[in-house]
This record gives C-alpha cells, sequence and structure tokens, in this order.
C-alpha cells in the first residue's frame, strides 16, 4: 500500500536542487507553474534512482500545488521517463531507421549478447538496462546510443565493448 | 563553394561565448532593428525575404508572422520549436551546439517583430547538454544588455528561457509542443484557433522552427531582398540539410536552395556520393515523413529534368513521382537495404510516436507496423500490398494533425515505386530472409 506519510518524509529534494527548481518555476507567470513539471520530473529522476516512483510523482504534485494524476498522465506520456526500477546506467539506443542503414541492428544484438539481456531489461548485476529508443537526432552518426546526458556516436563493436567495460567498473 | 550563412561562421574558435559572436559581428542586427526599424519593418523585410519554414512544412514565414492577433492587453509569445526528431533530421542540434548565439540573436529580433516580452525555446528532452550550452549562451545575452529590461536603452523588454521536453516526436507538432510547454501530455489540438490566435496559455503565439528564426539575422542584417536573390524562384535563401545513410560523408551542409541534387550527393563538397562505391538505391529527401524515392527519380524529375534541392523541384510530379524538402532529412539508401525493412521500421516509429488521441492514426500505425513486419519476415499474405495501402488511405487527412500523413505517406510512396520488392518477400518468402531484393526496374513508359 502507497504510505502518503512516509512519502513526505523521506522524499525531498537537495537544498541546491530546490534553489534550482525554485529558479525553474520563475521563468513562467504565476499560476502557470505547471509549465516547470518536464523539467523537475527529469531532475526527479536524477535524484530519486534513475526512475519515478508513485511516491516521487506524488511528492512533484506536492511542490507544484497540482493534482498527483497531473504528474501521472505526463510521466507515462514522455519516453525518457522510467515508470519501474532501472539499472544504475540506462542505456538508450537508437534503432530507427537512419541508424539501422548504418548497422544498428548489429550492434544492439553486440550490446544484448555482451550484457546477456533483451531490449527493456535490466542486467543482472543491476548495472545496466537496455532500452530501444526512437530516433534521438543523430543520424549522421550512427549507430549511437544515449546515456544521461550524453551521445555516444559513431559506435562499433569494439567501442561498445570499451564503454560498457568502463561503466561496469565505475558502478560495480 | 556555394553560400553560407547560418554556417559562415561555424568552425570560427569559440564562436558559441559571447565575445567571439560578437567580435564576429554578432548582435548586430539587434542593434540595428532596435535603434532603426520599427516592430512592423522587420516583420516586412522577412515577408520580403520570402523565407519560409525550415522545420518541414515551408510556410511563408512573414505570413505566419503577419496572423499573430494582438488584442490590448494580453500578451503574445514566440516559442522556438527545437524539438528536432524528425529521423533524418540533425540540423538543428548543429547549429544551437556551435552557435548558440545565433539563435538567440534570431530570437530576439524576431520577438521584437511579433511584440513578445517572453519567449521559450522548446528542445527535446535528449538534447539536455544543449538546453545547458543554451542557457550559458542566455546568460551572457542577459550579462551584456541583450535581454532584460530596456534592451540597449530602447525601452524593448525581453525574457528568454529554455525548457525541456522529455521524449516525444509529436511534440514537434506546434499546438503539441505548446501543450507540453504547459506542463501536459503532448496531445494536438484541434484547428482553428491557429496558436496565432489561441496559443500558449490561450495566449497569441508564434512556434517557428530554429533554422527559420536564425535564419532572420542575416535578413534584418542584409534587408529582405538581398535574402530573396539567394536561391531559385519561390525557394528563396539557403537550407541546412543533414545528410546521412549509405554516404561517404554524412553530416549538417549549407546550401544554396536550387543547387542539384546530383552535385549534393555526388560531390566532395557535399554527401561525397555512396559508400564504398555502391549503387544509389532510394533517397529520403527530407526527413522520415515525406514520399521516398527510387534510384531513377532521386537526380532527375519524371519529364527528365534536373532535380534541384528546392521546395519546387523535389515536389515535382506532385507524390505520383516526387517528395518534399520537407525539414532538410536527407536519407540515403544502397543497392543492399530493403525498402520493406525499412518502411516497417519507419512504421514502428510512428505507432511508437502516435499520441493515441485519433483512432485512424493511432489504430492505423498498429496494424501498419504488424502487417509490414509478417511481410518482411516472410509470412506475408497476397492481399496484405492492398490491405496496407487501404490503411493508409484512411489515416491520411482523418486525424487531427499531420503525424498521420507522415505515417501514411511512407508507406504509399514505397508501394509505389517498390511494390514489385513488396511482391517478391510475399512470393519468396524464404529467400527474403537469405537476401535483399537489390535495385527496382525503371519502368517503361508507353508512348
Amino acid at each position: 500500500m502507497h504510505n502518503m506519510e512516509t512519502a513526505e518524509s523521506n522524499i525531498q529534494f537537495k537544498p541546491e536542487t530546490l534553489k534550482e527548481i525554485d529558479r525553474i518555476i520563475k521563468q513562467f507567470p504565476e499560476g502557470k507553474q505547471k509549465s516547470a513539471i518536464l523539467r523537475i520530473l527529469h531532475m526527479a529522476q536524477e535524484e530519486f534512482g534513475n526512475w519515478l516512483s508513485v511516491d516521487v510523482m506524488d511528492y512533484v504534485s506536492r511542490l507544484l500545488h497540482i493534482q498527483p494524476i497531473e504528474v501521472y498522465e505526463v510521466a507515462s506520456f514522455y519516453s525518457m521517463y522510467n515508470l519501474n526500477p532501472v539499472g544504475k546506467v540506462v542505456i538508450e539506443f537508437c534503432h530507427t531507421g537512419p541508424c539501422c542503414l548504418v548497422g544498428a541492428e548489429k550492434i544492439l544484438k553486440h550490446i544484448q549478447t555482451s550484457l546477456n539481456i533483451k531490449t527493456g531489461e535490466t542486467s543482472s548485476d543491476g548495472i545496466f538496462t537496455l532500452k530501444a529508443a526512437e530516433c534521438l537526432g543523430a543520424c549522421g552518426y550512427g549507430p549511437m546510443l544515449q546515456i544521461g546526458e550524453t551521445y555516444y556516436e559513431n559506435l562499433t563493436e569494439e567501442k561498445v565493448d570499451n564503454l560498457l567495460l568502463t561503466l561496469r567498473t565505475k558502478h560495480s | 563553394m556555394g553560400r553560407k550563412i547560418l554556417l559562415e561562421k561555424i568552425n570560427v574558435e569559440n564562436i558559441h561565448t559571447y565575445d567571439v559572436y560578437r567580435k564576429e559581428g554578432g548582435y548586430e542586427a539587434v542593434e540595428k532593428a532596435l535603434k532603426k526599424m520599427t516592430p512592423d519593418e522587420v516583420v516586412e523585410e522577412v515577408k520580403k525575404s520570402g523565407l519560409r519554414g525550415r522545420g518541414g512544412a515551408g510556410f511563408p514565414a512573414g505570413m505566419k508572422w503577419s496572423f499573430i492577433a494582438k488584442p490590448e492587453g494580453v500578451p503574445r509569445y514566440l516559442l522556438c520549436n527545437a524539438d528536432e526528431s524528425e529521423p533524418g533530421t540533425f540540423k538543428d542540434r548543429y547549429l544551437m551546439e556551435k552557435n548558440p548565439h545565433l539563435l538567440i540573436e534570431g530570437m530576439i529580433l524576431s520577438s521584437y517583430a511579433l511584440g513578445c516580452n517572453t519567449s521559450y525555446i522548446y528542445i527535446r528532452g535528449e538534447f539536455m547538454w544543449i538546453l545547458r550550452i543554451l542557457e550559458k549562451a542566455i546568460a551572457e545575452a542577459y550579462t551584456n544588455g541583450w535581454l532584460g529590461k530596456n534592451i540597449k536603452g530602447s525601452g524593448y523588454n525581453l525574457d528568454l528561457y529554455v525548457t525541456p521536453g522529455a521524449g516525444a516526436y509529436i511534440c514537434g507538432e506546434e499546438t503539441a509542443l505548446i501543450e507540453s510547454l504547459e506542463g501536459k501530455r503532448g496531445n494536438p489540438r484541434m484547428k482553428p484557433p491557429f496558436p496565432a490566435i489561441k496559443g500558449l496559455w490561450q495566449c497569441p503565439s508564434v512556434v517557428n522552427n530554429v533554422e527559420t528564426l536564425a535564419s532572420v539575422v542575416s535578413i534584418v542584417n542584409n534587408g529582405g531582398d538581398e535574402y530573396a536573390k539567394i536561391g531559385i524562384g519561390r525557394s528563396t535563401g539557403t537550407k541546412l540539410i543533414s545528410a546521412c545513410g549509405n554516404i561517404s560523408k554524412p553530416g549538417v551542409y549549407e546550401i544554396e536552395l536550387g543547387l542539384s541534387v546530383e552535385e549534393f550527393l555526388y560531390s566532395d563538397e557535399y554527401c561525397g556520393g555512396i559508400k564504398d562505391g555502391k549503387r544509389l538505391k532510394a533517397c529520403v529527401p527530407g526527413g522520415s515523413s515525406v514520399p521516398i524515392l527510387p534510384h531513377y527519380l532521386v537526380t532527375k524529375t519524371s519529364a527528365g529534368e534536373q532535380r534541384l534541392m528546392s521546395y519546387e523541384s523535389l515536389a515535382d510530379g506532385g507524390f505520383a513521382t516526387g517528395s518534399m524538402l520537407g525539414s532538410g532529412g536527407f536519407i540515403v539508401f544502397d543497392e543492399d537495404q530493403c525498402i520493406v525493412r525499412n518502411t516497417w521500421n519507419f512504421t514502428r516509429f510512428y505507432h511508437h510516436e502516435s499520441c493515441g488521441q485519433c483512432s485512424p492514426c493511432r489504430e492505423g500505425t498498429g496494424w501498419m507496423e504488424k502487417v509490414l513486419h509478417r511481410i518482411e519476415n516472410g509470412h506475408g499474405h497476397k492481399h496484405d500490398i492492398d490491405l496496407l495501402w487501404d490503411v493508409q488511405r484512411k489515416i491520411e487527412g482523418n486525424t487531427i494533425c499531420p503525424l498521420g500523413d507522415a505515417a501514411a505517406w511512407p508507406v504509399a510512396a514505397a508501394i509505389r515505386h517498390f511494390r514489385e520488392e513488396f511482391e517478391w518477400h510475399i512470393n519468396e518468402p524464404v529467400k527474403c530472409l537469405e537476401k535483399n531484393y537489390g535495385l527496382v526496374k525503371e519502368p517503361v513508359l508507353a508512348i
């Protein structure tokens, strides 16, 4: 059962994040603070483990003085928000046409084999979640994937191996 | 070398910083407009320039601006569409990343022309690092007095902010963008009313693409007439083309509209030809939504005339034998690519990105994806091609926003030009899993 009181006491942005949120809300006219929701949800995801739990979404609704349903409907619409727990590293792999013309499907298969997971799954060590993403706007530099705010472009199997190794070491 | 306007300074070291941008003549257009021009005069120059929307639709920018309602005491908003998500398109990203002040300067000019005191850049959420580049540049512009209250003593006030999306192609549609900017799901609105009358928070708004707004800088600096001299006919000015797929030199190129497709595709200044010496199979010249052209219609029109990179020439022949300039996402397919697979891939994209409001799009894209998937995987039925044709016909024109059309057109064009390849998949279900079809034959016209 979802416990409102625990949620209220446990979930709290860091003070500097709250300051940043205050700055963002001020970018919109009085009473239009809801416009800040997409950006705040990005920040929430970053600060609370790469995904948005109901408790986190409820917390955001209280910050913005809107109904929880207004947060749920937004969070469930946009593909960058994870509504279930994910690994420490979320790989968004572009599998749209232009990337496939230059070998994305082969690289995707290589990642699946290396991590022993299918698209949408998390590796058994809990480090990697693999998501297939639609066009990330890097069509001339494919195959490509995104992790956090970083684009990894012109991928080869070798580049992927090095990247996975670096990330695994960092997060083990 | 073609004429460069948007990318003229792109390789100047540190052009992304205010000091270098200013030293290179940056913000002179704002100085000129605020000191010597009325807002209406700026609109007039943009009208004279013939500049057309660079996001895909190609609607004249000056005319779009002239539609904005000006009720007393109601704020107006300029919204920059930086939601670049059309497969094959990665030009705005390049411009914003490398030369953010050019967009900011274009937005100040355009906001002044429209009488907006607050403007927003809506950028796709995946480009968060570009959002940070833009915010840094905006902060520099504030510090140096180009944004904020009483800009350079002109009495004109402008605040400019950047706000992210979170992964939704549909938010590139202007009313979906507005909904998203209001903090809601990106569901396109019924029109009318158009954003120019009731847009952001029900206030008059204009939504323009990054490249369109950046082009205004040169128009104000040199005059609309000068801009109109560049290009060909009603395709005035330059256009950013993002070239990708099986070419030697993928990347973002600025071309003068009217350049021949042949030169763009084969010269070393641009795409450098098909990669690894292979033959051209097909080309989608303006982003995934526009009709695909088979190899024999890429560099020449059906009448045998040279095909040019312009709104008119790429559309020559209508959808029967032409396509569209669209967003400038130029996708090239070599002889080893499978059209059925690519059409299935694009359709999966539209199915994924459909907002779900209109049933023809929500259901139709899903059906097309399923049917294409089974044809591609050797399970197609004889009637599937007709079924696909029927479904795409029922989506086109029957939805609130153009996503439905954008999903239907690639399927229609693929069947129109590559029917024999679809039939081969159905007739040779084993072979089609092992190899690709190769080039389609040019139809011989009976005289």
